[in-house]
């Protein structure tokens, strides 16, 4: 005989699968929040005609490249977590955050590069300091345009945000091991589990061509 | 009022200016002509330090555009620039396009600097343009709002960069015009242009460059019936010809 699934087992379990979606949704929320500023700030550091803030947001950038995220969210779970009693829970969130910010700073520059630069002539022909010319002429333009790959950044932020149940953050993914390990059910469980992440994803990735559509840029 | 003495300016391995001297007195106004390729948008860039110079110096109502020590944002709150392509900015209507920079860099209060800028834009023919965004505006009205924009801040120079080479032919027209008045108006300023009627009309003296130098300096009637240097006849008798 084969095997029976038996998929009462999901709604039996429907309460900590929910809570589960929850904190993910959460964290990759909240890592977003965070990751966004740090993003800008990387992304002007590196067009910035400063050798060394340049040099800084270039290591920044290749760096958290370079080192896999699984690696960086147990490094900072263990390792600076320690030092500064972070918990699991903003271990993986400032992990995330780190690891997107890096992503995001790539997107920022390139969102100002894609100004033409008779934006930042105009700007300063009129009087304006680079930095109020940046505040007030380029970077509203460039966010503009950098909406819809920060809106793709959150879906990439959200599948990555399954690696945090390895720093005992009870996610998705981790709900989904602990229910396998008590109930056995892993046809089941896992199946549900991947099906939970594609429709949100899917629902995000639906918002993100809508914001396309919305803040396709008119020159 | 403006003073440009020895500029020197080479993009790596080509001179674009080459001992350029030229002083334009208050109220005139001095149009720059000549081929392609001859400096004369380098020229006007430098004045208002857009452009860095290699050597030399410009000299703006007494003060230094290119010496390190002097704050090139003071001084240019008293240089308007037109550009040719207009970079007005998309994301703000025109209203905001023309008030930003009183309101930014000089610290108008922003409902003056936003009647000012209505005022302005009405000047212009534009008053009913107010809330439109850039992109919902023709070239003609576009080029008027950033004349509008570089007035905003009460400078005592107008540069204007080929304002009207972007333009369809039959928006040339408008923003000759506003330019005109500017000029009528005992405003000081350098045009880059190509409108040879035009500068013959509304200029005081008319600069000739070619190959990173300036050739010729004349009142426009004497340059354009009786050019004194042969590279001027020659440009003339081809620009004259086919328009």
């Amino acid at each position: 005989m084969g095997y029976q699934p038996n998929w009462a087992i999901i709604p039996q379990n429907m309460n900590i699968i929910v809570q589960g979606l929850l904190i993910t949704l959460q964290i990759s929320a909240l890592s977003l929040l965070i990751s966004i500023p740090i993003g800008v700030l990387a992304g002007l550091g590196r067009i910035s005609r400063n050798r060394f803030i340049s040099g800084l947001a270039a290591l920044y950038v290749e760096f958290i490249r370079g080192v896999p995220l699984l690696v960086l969210l147990i490094w900072i779970f263990f390792v600076m977590g320690r030092f500064l009693r972070l918990g699991s829970y903003w271990s993986a969130v400032i992990g995330l955050a780190v690891f997107s910010g890096a992503f995001i700073a790539e997107v920022v520059r390139a969102g100002i590069q894609s100004i033409p630069k008779g934006q930042m002539e105009a700007a300063r022909s009129s009087g304006m300091t680079y930095n109020q010319a940046m505040r007030l002429v380029i970077l509203p333009q460039a966010m503009r345009k950098v909406l819809p790959p920060l809106a793709s950044q959150f879906i990439i932020l959200l599948k990555d945000s399954s690696l945090v149940s390895t720093v005992s953050v009870v996610d998705l993914t981790l709900v989904g091991k602990n229910l396998v390990a008590t109930t056995f059910r892993s046809l089941e469980i896992w199946t549900f589990i991947a099906l939970l992440y594609f429709a949100v994803t899917f629902i995000l990735s639906q918002a993100v061509r809508f914001l396309e559509r919305k803040y396709h840029v008119v020159e | 009022m403006i003073s440009i003495e020895n500029v020197h300016k080479s993009f790596g391995d080509l001179l674009v200016l080459q001992d350029v001297t030229v002083k334009v007195p208050k109220s005139k106004v001095y149009g720059i002509i000549g081929p392609s390729g001859a400096g004369k948008s380098t020229l006007i860039r430098v004045i208002n330090g857009l452009e860095p110079v290699d050597s030399g110096n410009v000299w703006v109502n007494g003060l230094s555009v290119h010496d390190p020590k002097t704050d090139v944002n003071k001084i240019r709150q008293n240089i308007g620039f037109v550009f040719q392509s207009f970079n007005l900015y998309p994301h703000l209507t025109a209203e905001d396009n023309v008030s930003i920079a009183p309101i930014h860099v000089k610290k108008m209060n922003k409902k003056e600097a936003k009647e000012k800028a209505k005022g302005l834009l009405a000047d212009f023919g534009l008053g009913d343009k107010a809330q439109s965004y850039p992109n919902q505006l023709s070239g003609g009205q576009q080029q008027r709002v950033a004349i509008a924009r570089a007035l905003a801040m009460e400078p005592a120079v107008m540069l204007f960069d080929e304002p009207t080479s972007a333009l369809d032919p039959e928006m040339i027209q408008e923003v000759l015009d506003a330019i005109r008045r500017l000029a009528y108006s005992g405003m000081t300023m350098v045009i880059v242009t190509h409108e040879m009627g035009f500068a013959r009309e509304i200029c005081d003296a008319v600069v000739f460059m070619d190959g990173a130098k300036i050739v010729e300096v004349a009142p426009p009637e004497e340059f354009f019936t009786n050019p004194t240097t042969a590279r001027a006849k020659d440009f003339l008798s081809k620009v004259l010809h086919t328009s």
